[in-house]
């Protein structure tokens, strides 16, 4: 029978499906940070249970840490005692464990694939929504609660109902100044954020195998924003090559074991969906959002419709645009913007610094925005060092901060104020996201740069045209 | 970690008739910092429920004296996008709430809420207006939801609907239990499958 990509790595994982239940579903590489795992620690040890496979579990710090002198003791009091509480944890369990500082470290969906931890065929776990970035390699990846990682530390098992599939196709060239950010935000803008809830995505069609691997990781990170479980692209010559040689990556013949079970990995001819959506290329803009969710995004030089041509309740539409304080019918561009933050694990990759760069080089940030440029690891930092992109940062006027999570989720001082309007190229707009009162445009990073160098939401394609 | 068995509940409701309602807030990420499960009641819908300086939002459901130990939440379409944190599932159970009724869940929140014994109850849509307007009506309209029979009814009319819940989680709330008593169980099974792992 035809199956799909989806069925191939799921199957393959069920230890065994529980009558009117849900599947014992195996868990090949866990991934934990500093804030969902310190209860489900205590959960296992108020149990008097082990970690049964140490070695499948992977520690990093990252959603709690500052983002400039971190060779000093964290300051704050709670934020250091979570990361006291990880690095005790995963001592004490035999879990390595990438602390602040470590040359590993790094935001977790960053650090994860850089390792070779990630990999084709994998499933992959861990208590971050985000988790669906490392279905770029193929793998079935996806956020987990606190509960669930107690239970994949003690029984490296959860317990889940099998998501239906859903085919998403994207076909064509994209534009100039279109990157694989616009492509999420654009799917999204079409699916709602909860179109695909109950869905497992399988991205396929040229756009995805143009697409560099730090791409395809940008638009499966997004999957989540939709409501899907996890998004993923069939492995492809692109993905070995991204993998091989890393550090944790299977070697030798256990590279060649691995191979012949990686190249089983695509979707069979007339293998059927659940649901099945296409879309051109050619339809794809610059994107940026105007609302309180991922979903409520437009082409750049749009203006933001009216409650009435949107899907969903009016009052609901109506609370968001008052909370961003804008109205039906304003145009984007040339909004005055405050903060620019790029990073996260969606856009915080050396492609994501490099695309910044390519727009920045030889202009001058806007004296009143503020600007933060958060690396997603230390390998990303070494690699604009070495590129010589921190020199074209510095000469704009921008300031290149040290790797986290930062202000994608402001749980350090990374907050934008209450009322300040940001460009970020980060992953959730909702309310106070970014700190409490503050208002969120996510965009690519070359939107990002394009405003951060006007202060005004700008069309990065004004700045690449004349660049040309 | 235990929770008490959900049977029948009847109870009043807060209404929050707002759509894709996400976990920053109901309970915003610098809440987040604690090590463990206290304190999750007080910030559950911070933003919403408090003003800046720490005075409670008049209008907001959950500070209305007139919903005041309801037990239930009917919540607008898509509750719960957005992280995976299992904090919000706790602060909803820690405020006192044992369900939460919407026309539509996202996934990780609803698996969390029944990891931690909240129980998701998914209507349709009509019904979930039924209940706001019920509620907007008369704010002590008591709802009972059964999870034996699977229904949920407006108690005053007898309006009533059936919902889904696989029989596993069923029968877990139904006794307190939870996954982990299942999966120590059938570690033999486990390890035996992990030795045969390509990687
Ligand atoms: S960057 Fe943001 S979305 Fe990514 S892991 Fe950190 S907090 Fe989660």
């Amino acid at each position: 029978m035809a199956t799909t990509l989806f069925d191939k790595v799921w199957d393959s994982h069920v230890v065994r499906h529980v009558q009117d239940g849900p599947d014992v579903f195996f868990i090949d590489r866990h991934f934990i940070h500093e804030v969902t795992s310190p209860v489900a620690f205590l959960g296992l040890e108020s149990r008097g249970n082990s970690v049964l496979y140490p070695n499948r579990t992977f520690a990093t710090a990252d959603h709690n840490t500052p983002t400039m002198n971190q060779h000093l003791p964290v300051a704050d009091a709670l934020s250091a005692n979570q990361l006291n509480a990880l690095e005790r944890n995963a001592k004490k369990h035999g879990i390595s464990h990438w602390g602040l500082g470590d040359v590993n470290n790094g935001i977790v969906h960053v650090v994860g694939p850089e390792n070779g931890i990630t990999l084709p065929g994998a499933t992959i776990v861990c208590g971050d929504s985000h988790t669906s970035t490392h279905g770029a390699f193929g793998a079935i990846a996806f956020g987990i609660g606190t509960s669930e990682v107690e239970m994949v530390l003690s029984t490296q098992c959860i317990m889940q109902s099998k998501p239906k599939a859903m085919r998403i196709n994207v076909n064509g060239k994209l534009g100039l100044g279109v990157t694989p950010k616009d492509v999420a935000l654009y799917i999204i803008s079409k699916q709602t954020t909860s179109g695909a809830t109950g869905y497992f995505v399988e991205y396929a069609g040229d756009v995805f195998e143009d697409m560099t691997m730090e791409g395809r990781m940008t638009v499966c990170n997004l999957s989540i924003e939709m409501g899907a479980r996890g998004g993923m692209i069939a492995p492809d010559q692109k993905t070995y090559d991204y993998i091989a040689g890393r550090a944790q990556t299977p070697k030798g013949a256990d590279w060649d074991k691995a191979m012949k079970y990686w190249e089983t990995l695509s979707t069979d001819e007339g293998a059927e969906f659940d649901a099945e959506f296409n879309y051109d290329a050619a339809d794809i803009e610059p994107m940026i959002t105007y609302g309180t969710n991922p979903g409520m995004g437009m082409g750049v030089t749009k203006d933001i419709p009216t409650a009435e041509s949107v899907e969903g309740g009016v009052d609901t539409y109506r609370k968001s645009l008052g909370y961003m304080d804008f109205h039906e019918g304003d145009t984007m561009i040339g909004k005055k913007i405050d903060f620019v933050f790029l990073g996260s694990c969606t856009n915080g990759r050396i492609e994501d610094f490099r695309g910044f760069c390519s727009i920045v080089k030889g202009r001058k940030k806007a004296d009143h925005v503020t600007a933060w440029l958060v690396p997603g690891s230390h390998k990303v930092v070494d690699q604009i060092k070495a590129e010589g992109l921190d020199k074209i940062i510095e000469e704009a006027g921008f300031v290149l901060r040290e790797p986290g999570c930062s202000a994608c989720l402001a749980m350090n001082d990374d907050k934008i104020p209450a009322g300040k309007l940001s460009v970020s190229t980060s992953n959730r707009n909702f309310e106070g996201r970014q700190g409490p009162g503050s208002r969120t445009l996510l965009a690519s990073p070359l939107v990002a740069a394009a405003s951060a160098v006007e202060g005004v939401v700008t069309d990065p394609r004004t700045i690449l045209n004349a660049n040309a | 970690m235990a929770y008490d068995k959900f049977e029948v509940l009847t109870s009043t409701a807060y209404p929050l008739p707002i759509e894709n309602v996400d976990t920053d807030q109901i309970i915003p990420a610098r809440f987040l910092k604690a090590t463990e499960r206290v304190d999750f009641d007080i910030n559950f819908f911070r933003d919403w429920r408090y003003n800046a300086d720490g005075t409670p939002k008049a209008d907001f459901p959950l500070n209305q004296e007139k919903y005041a130990g309801s037990k239930i939440l009917v919540g607008g379409r898509n509750f719960g996008s957005g992280s995976s944190r299992e904090h919000a599932a706790w602060s909803v159970y820690d405020f006192g709430l044992r369900c939460v009724i919407s026309s539509a869940f996202a996934d990780i929140f609803k698996n969390n809420c029944l990891n931690v014994g909240v129980l998701p109850v998914q209507v349709s849509a009509p019904f979930a207006d039924k209940l706001f307007n019920a509620i907007e009506a008369d704010p002590k309209t008591e709802i009972k939801v059964d999870l034996p029979n699977q229904t949920v009814t407006l108690v005053a009319t007898g309006e009533s609907e059936s919902f889904d819940i696989n029989l596993y989680k069923k029968d877990n709330m139904l006794n307190g239990f939870d996954d982990i008593d299942y999966l120590k169980n059938i570690e033999g099974e486990i390890t035996e499958f992990a030795a045969n792992r390509p990687f």
